[in-house]
């Protein structure tokens, strides 16, 4: 981080250049979405959740550049809004599975023996539901809403951090340095977090921007089938299934929140390729 | 030289230049090298990794890299030019004119065929004869590359036989087609040595029963002087020079020639020892034993089965005065690595017992005083694995001094400058990763990692197994002067006599977990007891003392 800090200007360009293309787009359309979501009132003077039946089914024009809505209200701001809703879906459907998981995975894979049998076989369990039932059933009994999805994916989805650091772990605890940390007294806590973890996270790193994506794909679906976010809340998922009726007749209301859907996607995985060159290849 | 004719060549590669082209630009690998093999003889190619060795005998296969690109020269067998030739050409020149076997047998076999269809599938493939015939010619060979029992081998998985007999199968399968030129990259360096000096031993056999041109790639001088006819050495990707063995190894011209040959253990002369005839043992290492126990299968244990167990380690004891040196020599698998482990507390014996200064240690490392862990120290093996790859050098040595205390906060950075001047390191690799270091380099932060707790015994690991001969003799002289200056308690595990001969005046020679000989280094390197030492010092190929006339079978 400082060496960012020191070398500004002509070498922070360079750096820039250096890499990978992929990351580059990726990163930017990922960053797009977000100074989107942040000005999402300074974009648009339309009030997302206004009903204005005098409007309704507008196709795009200059008024409404992306059309209006069944009752009425601009797509485009909509969407603009939405982005709030659906990046914060991305963002905190990982945060705690990549959190929970990667404990779990670096206790299992470190300490090996029992207390891995222990923790695999709870991680077996969770994995023998079908995905989407387990998600559709935690979220039912919880109630709908956002606080509710978060809390089912970090219950459902750290079974595949938890896979990719235990496997890392694993390899590592034999490496010649955790051997030679140990050998010059360190504890298990200070081998883990310093040495175990930084070495194991990478391809958890690469993993939670797919990861992202799928979020986002999954709590549209959700918002789709009434669980994810309520309505009038704009949602990219929600407003796909509302034009869903609509879909020969005015074709708007469903396409332009599926290409911001499409899009961020695009942009999270093709900054996830990136990252996956460089993460792999080092600094 | 020059002036012999080309068609006399069997191989003659002519200013050769290859460039790889990657994402920071052209790297060059080899710039402008010339050398020529004539029918029957043996061509040695010596020089350190990156020396690009390796590149200019793939490329007589034209086995080169996608990315690589022929700046300028050629490459004639025969006459023909091998890089000028298309697909179809070159898959009956490649196994029918020459063929290639490699460092590492077990990478290179198809783990899922058996190895009989493997040798036989080229035979196939390039004369066209049926399998059933392939098949019975396979077992010939392999009879011929003397493994015995050959019918029922040739049946065998590639990971079912040892690391000299796939090496067999690899010649066997590389021979199937009856080729002039055989290239044979490093074949030994993956092997112990006494499996060396077979496959050294058979390589001579088939060369002389089938008049064959060998181009035997190595970084062992002693390999190279029993074998070949004329040698050329390279470095940095071009012919430093070249010549017949007597002239390169009694009159090397080139300065990098001569720091090559003075780097080689058996070379290395010992030098004087600071004796200390304090009576107290300062290390007691008293009827070791270890024992694995490689995971019982479910089935096994649903049958009530024992478990299946290894005695890594067999009742070992051994004894070193403070600023002695001991070393452990063995091959691999006889338990040498164990042995380290054990008395460092990285693994738990299931018998014996460990003493510094007269105390007993904790068998687990858990259970031992901060003290005690601080002054038994180890340096591991592998460069590439011993650093974290996540830290940089100033990090590294930062984190032990800092565990221990070894100093106040305020002095650590003067310490690190100390530790890192004590390695022979420039202090401007502390901002570096370790992953930005080569091999050397990284041996010693490994070594200054270990140091920085202050120890009293070091344990080395194979230091320098993984390093080039003539960074090797550096860390060798590295270790001399710091246990006479820090007088260290020394123990060096190795499988190259020479460099025990070099550094320590205790031997113990260890196979199958026991210790076959021990004892004063000067007593059982020149007049050992037990057969098996005597085996093993055999078999380390050795270059001519300079006294002595080169003899070499040819």
């Amino acid at each position: 981080m400082t060496d960012l800090v020191q070398h500004t200007g002509p070498t922070a360009l360079r750096r820039l250049r250096s890499l990978p293309l992929t990351l580059i787009i990726g990163g930017a359309i990922t960053l797009a979405w977000l100074v989107v979501a942040l000005l999402a009132p300074a974009l648009t003077s339309y009030d997302p959740i206004a009903v204005d039946v005098m409007r309704a089914l507008k196709p795009p024009s200059a008024e409404h550049w992306l059309g209006s809505d069944a009752i009425g209200r601009d797509v485009m701001t909509r969407i603009v809004y939405g982005a709030r809703c659906d990046l914060a879906m991305a963002f905190f459907g990982v945060v705690g599975p990549i959190i929970f998981g990667t404990i779990i995975g670096l206790v299992s894979g470190y300490f090996g023996g029992r207390m891995d049998a222990l923790l695999m076989r709870i991680l077996e369990v969770t994995v023998s539901f079908p995905y989407f039932v387990l998600v559709i059933a935690i979220v039912a009994v919880l109630g709908p809403g956002l606080k509710s999805y978060f809390i089912s994916l970090t219950l459902v989805n750290w079974v595949s951090y938890a896979r990719l650091v235990r496997s890392q772990a694993l390899v590592l605890r034999g490496a010649d340095f955790v051997l030679a940390a140990r050998g010059m007294g360190l504890g298990h806590l200070r081998i883990m977090l310093f040495h175990i973890l930084p070495n194991a996270i990478i391809p958890s790193i690469v993993f939670v921007m797919t990861d992202a994506v799928l979020t986002i794909v999954l709590g549209s679906s959700l918002g789709f089938l009434g669980l994810g976010v309520q309505p009038p809340t704009p949602e990219w998922g929600a407003m796909i299934a509302e034009g869903q009726t609509y879909l020969t007749t005015a074709w708007w209301i469903s396409i332009f929140p599926g290409l911001a859907v499409c899009s961020l996607a695009l942009g999270l995985s093709l900054a996830a390729d990136g990252l996956a060159r460089i993460l792999h290849t080092g600094p | 030289m020059g002036e012999r004719v080309a068609s006399q060549d069997l191989v003659s590669v002519e200013n050769l230049a290859i460039d790889f082209s990657t994402s920071y630009g052209d790297v060059r690998a080899l710039s402008g090298v010339s050398f020529s093999l004539k029918a029957g003889e043996v061509l040695g190619i010596v020089g350190e990794s990156g020396s690009g060795k390796t590149v200019a005998c793939r490329a007589i296969l034209k086995l080169i890299a996608g990315n690589a690109r022929v700046r300028s020269g050629r490459i004639l067998f025969e006459g023909r030019d091998v890089l000028g030739m298309n697909g179809a050409e070159l898959g009956h020149f490649r196994g029918e004119q020459a063929a290639m076997i490699f460092q590492n047998p077990s990478t290179h076999l198809d783990p899922i065929m058996r190895v009989g269809r493997q040798v036989a599938e080229a035979m196939v493939e390039h004369e066209g004869i049926s399998w059933n015939d392939a098949q019975a010619r396979a077992v010939g060979l392999l009879e011929d590359m003397q493994i015995k029992d050959a019918p029922r081998r040739a049946n065998a998985y590639a990971h079912e036989l040892s690391g000299g007999m796939r090496q067999r199968v690899m010649i066997a399968a590389a021979l199937a087609c009856r080729p002039k030129l055989l290239i044979a990259d490093e074949p030994t360096t993956a092997l112990d040595v006494t499996v060396q000096a077979q496959i050294l031993d058979l390589l001579r056999t088939i060369r002389q029963q089938r008049n064959l041109s060998i181009i035997l790639v190595s970084h062992d001088l002693g390999v190279i002087a029993q074998m070949c006819d004329r040698v050329v050495v390279m470095k940095d990707g071009a012919v430093m020079e070249s010549g017949t063995v007597e002239h390169i190894l009694r009159r090397p011209e080139h300065d990098y020639t001569r720091r090559l040959i003075a780097s080689q253990p058996s070379l290395l002369t010992p030098s004087s020892r600071a004796t200390h005839p304090t009576s107290a043992p300062h290390l007691v290492v008293d009827n070791l034993s270890v024992t694995f126990h490689p995971g019982q299968s479910l089935s096994g244990w649903a049958l009530r089965k024992p478990a299946q167990t290894i005695k890594a380690v067999d009742g070992v004891s051994l004894q070193l005065r403070r600023g002695g040196a001991l070393g452990i020599v063995g091959e691999s698998g006889s338990g040498k690595s164990t042995i380290a482990r054990a008395i460092v507390g990285l693994l738990k014996p299931q018998q014996g017992r460990i003493e510094v200064d007269g105390r007993t240690l904790a068998p687990s490392l858990d259970q031992r005083r901060p003290e005690q862990v601080r002054k038994l120290q180890m340096v591991f093996q592998d460069p590439f694995m011993a650093l974290n790859p996540a830290f940089t050098v100033g990090r590294t040595l930062e984190e032990p001094l800092r565990q221990h205390r070894i100093c106040s906060d305020a002095e650590i950075p003067g310490r690190i400058a100390e530790l890192i001047a004590k390695v022979e390191l420039p202090k401007e690799l502390l901002e570096r990763r370790t992953t930005q270091l080569s091999g050397g380099q990284r041996q010693r932060v490994g070594i200054a990692r270990a140091l920085a707790l202050e120890p009293e015994i070091l344990i080395a690991d194979e230091v320098t197994s993984a390093l080039d001969v003539t960074i090797q003799a550096q860390i060798l002289g590295l270790f001399e002067r710091l246990r006479r200056e820090l007088s260290l308690t020394l123990i060096l595990i190795s499988h190259d006599l020479g460099v025990v001969r070099y550094l320590c005046e205790q031997v113990a020679v260890m196979r199958h977990g026991q210790l076959v000989e021990y004892g004063a280094t000067k007593d059982v390197l020149d007049s050992p007891r037990e057969a098996y030492t005597r085996a093993l010092i055999a078999a380390i190929p050795r270059l001519p003392a300079p006294e002595r006339p080169l003899v070499h079978i040819s």
